[in-house]
């Protein structure tokens, strides 16, 4: 037997395979990884997903254009109308049909409410997994007054469905719900529940857009220059920008390596070419560059949601196509008119064809490139719908990013790439 | 940034003369279908050279044409399966879209792009997964989107929508047990191909 220390430590170390997940609270839903260790550090990482597949794709075949419009809520759970938004663009674009300006007012001003929806519910869950509790409850604070909005023009939270081919649904209410005072509820509660609720929507919109940059000043106070989570997030997860592009990086993760490239700037669509916003980006294209990346993309939201208020308010007018083989005609024309009520009847049973062809629409989601892919053979469901989701290409690169760092930092890096299974798994 | 003023379809019937391109625009999309032969030489010269540099493939996805047009009664009688990929320049601001027909319909094999872009890895693996494409050259060709042990390609025209098989618990046996589907697929709308000649472009 051999006495030399060194060869007896050789004898003893081994490679651990580690499961990791899928019902891991910091796995972000249902992520399977299996990580080979050496010691503490990862020496592989192989993400098994699909836990959450739910088939949209196919079930989209098998639907009516409009019926698919809720799916698209589902994918991506935490920023729904945008999701919504890159399917009816491509609809629109192989229908050709024009979307009234006010509509796309609309859109864009809730893509950009969608965006901090998203950013806040990143930063609160990237931060508790990290250990940082406090900046969870507060982002979840300003994600009701956000999702209040939803609901007021939706009727719902989170699944809208708002958008529609031609349009949005309806238009903004003119009033703001308010909460209604019951045993629960205090009435100083109430009071301050109902802040800034007197006027319209859009009032309300206003009110936040005015207290926000105050409070993502409150979660760089707590994050920014704390050391802990500096030393959680600088150098972790670096990709520079070549790789970033190889491994099909879009959105903040892109940008965060210090591309700067953006669709709503260089290939806009909607309204955006005519609003005015800067794109942040970063340097080092580490997990901290990232954090400041969404930060800032929060606060130029923010001053996107207020332009988009300013031009609501003085032009009223319609919000969806006039072109009644698309959308649905008003109630009121329908119970007078002949031809409304036959196209009403037509637009809910069979739906409308889409002319053959092919289409890909893609809008900058807050994860990244979201687009959808449509190849229609003429019928009044699409013959094959791809989804192509931003959070898929990231959580690829799984292996490449946490090579070589330790086991605490594979959970910075799913904090960092905001991987949302719904989408992943379709 | 763009090296010369010729547009994207130009450049590409003045670079690849002797391959045989089929190009086309359609709703400002340009679609290059190429044969699965000179595929892999394709793709390779559009990320390489400078009047193309698609540095990024946005995404890879499989399609089954077996059905395709069925419901206006007609017969499809190209190949079954193609793939089609999105490409991005972000240096020269441009999109591509290639689609390729894949050889032989009961065995589908077309090279792999891994080496060219590395996202392709997952998105080749779903088209695996899903149409049972295979990539010839793939590192690592699993299923990646259905259950462990799965059995079938779930997006092909030919798998029905409600599957094979459902799940359950079984008491007796302690485990989950696999077993025939209990339901009966349901067709809500038909589909129906309508011509409009308003949205014939």
């Amino acid at each position: 037997m051999s006495t030399n220390p060194a060869e007896m430590s050789a004898a003893e170390i081994r490679n651990f395979t580690l499961n990791f997940g899928p019902q891991h609270p910091a796995a972000h839903g249902v992520l399977r990884l299996i990580l080979e260790m050496d010691g503490e550090t990862i020496e592989r990482a192989d993400p098994h997903i699909g836990l959450l597949h739910r088939g949209t794709e196919k079930l989209a075949e098998q639907r009516m254009y409009n019926q698919s419009i809720p799916y698209m809520d589902r994918l991506d759970y935490v920023s729904m109308m945008c999701n919504e938004h890159a399917y009816v663009m491509t609809i629109e674009k192989l229908l050709g049909v024009e979307v009234p300006e006010r509509a796309q007012y609309i859109r864009v001003m809730f893509d950009e409410i969608t965006r901090i929806l998203n950013h806040l519910m990143w930063l609160g869950t990237h931060a508790l997994d990290v250990g940082a509790m406090t900046v969870f409850l507060y982002c979840f604070r300003e994600r009701e007054d956000l999702m209040d909005l939803y609901e007021a023009v939706s009727g719902a939270r989170m699944h809208a469905a708002y958008y529609r081919p031609g349009g949005v649904y309806r238009d903004l209410p003119d009033e703001m719900p308010k909460y209604k005072s019951n045993q629960w509820r205090s009435e100083k509660d109430l009071k301050r529940q109902n802040e800034g609720r007197d006027g319209s929507v859009l009032d309300f919109i206003e009110n936040f857009t005015g207290r926000f940059p105050k409070l993502v000043d409150e979660y760089e106070t707590l994050l920014t220059n704390n050391r802990i989570w500096k030393q959680r997030t600088v150098d972790i997860g670096v990709i520079d920008a070549d790789l970033a592009k190889q491994l099909g990086f879009t959105g903040p993760m892109l940008r965060g390596s210090g591309v700067a490239w953006d669709l709503r700037r260089k290939q806009p669509y909607e309204v955006y070419d005519k609003l005015d916003f800067e794109i942040p980006i970063g340097v080092n294209g580490d997990c901290y560059d990232r954090y400041l990346v969404r930060i800032e993309e929060m606060r130029q939201s923010n001053h996107i949601i207020q332009q988009c208020v300013t031009w609501l308010r003085q032009n009223p007018g319609a919000v969806m196509a006039d072109d009644h083989k698309v959308t649905p005609p008003p109630r009121s024309e329908m119970k007078e008119g002949m031809e409304s009520l036959i196209h009403h009847f037509k637009h809910f049973t069979e739906g409308y064809s889409v002319p053959k062809g092919e289409a890909y629409a893609a809008v900058e989601h807050p994860k990244g490139e979201f687009g959808t892919y449509i190849l229609s053979d003429g019928a009044n469901k699409p013959y094959r719908l791809k989804i192509r989701a931003p959070g898929f290409a990231h959580l690829a690169a799984m292996e490449e990013m946490v090579k070589g760092h330790m086991l605490a930092d594979v959970v910075a890096v799913i904090g960092t790439m905001d991987v949302v299974f719904g989408e992943i798994d379709r | 940034m763009a090296l010369t003023d010729d547009t994207l379809q130009e450049r590409l019937e003045e670079q690849f003369e002797e391959l045989d391109l089929k190009i086309s625009e359609e709703l400002n999309e340009l679609t290059v279908e190429v044969e699965a032969s000179d595929y892999l030489e394709f793709c390779l010269a559009l990320r390489e050279k400078p009047q193309f540099q698609m540095e990024q493939l946005i995404d890879l996805c499989g399609v089954d044409y077996s059905a395709y047009e069925q419901a206006a009664g007609k017969h499809w009688t190209g190949k079954r399966y193609a793939v089609v990929l999105h490409l991005i320049s972000y240096r020269l601001n441009e999109r591509l879209r290639i689609r390729v027909f894949v050889e032989e319909d009961s065995f589908p094999v077309i090279p792999t792009v891994v080496d060219i872009w590395k996202s392709a890895n997952w998105y080749e693996r779903e088209a695996f997964d899903l149409y049972g494409i295979a990539f010839d050259g793939h590192p690592d060709l699993r299923r990646i989107l259905t259950d462990y042990g799965f059995i079938g390609h779930p997006l092909r025209k030919d798998f029905p929508m409600t599957g094979h098989v459902e799940m359950r618990y079984d008491e007796m046996k302690g485990r989950v047990v696999y077993e025939p589907v209990t339901i009966d697929e349901r067709v809500n709308t038909e589909r129906v191909i309508r011509k409009d000649n308003r949205y014939v472009h």
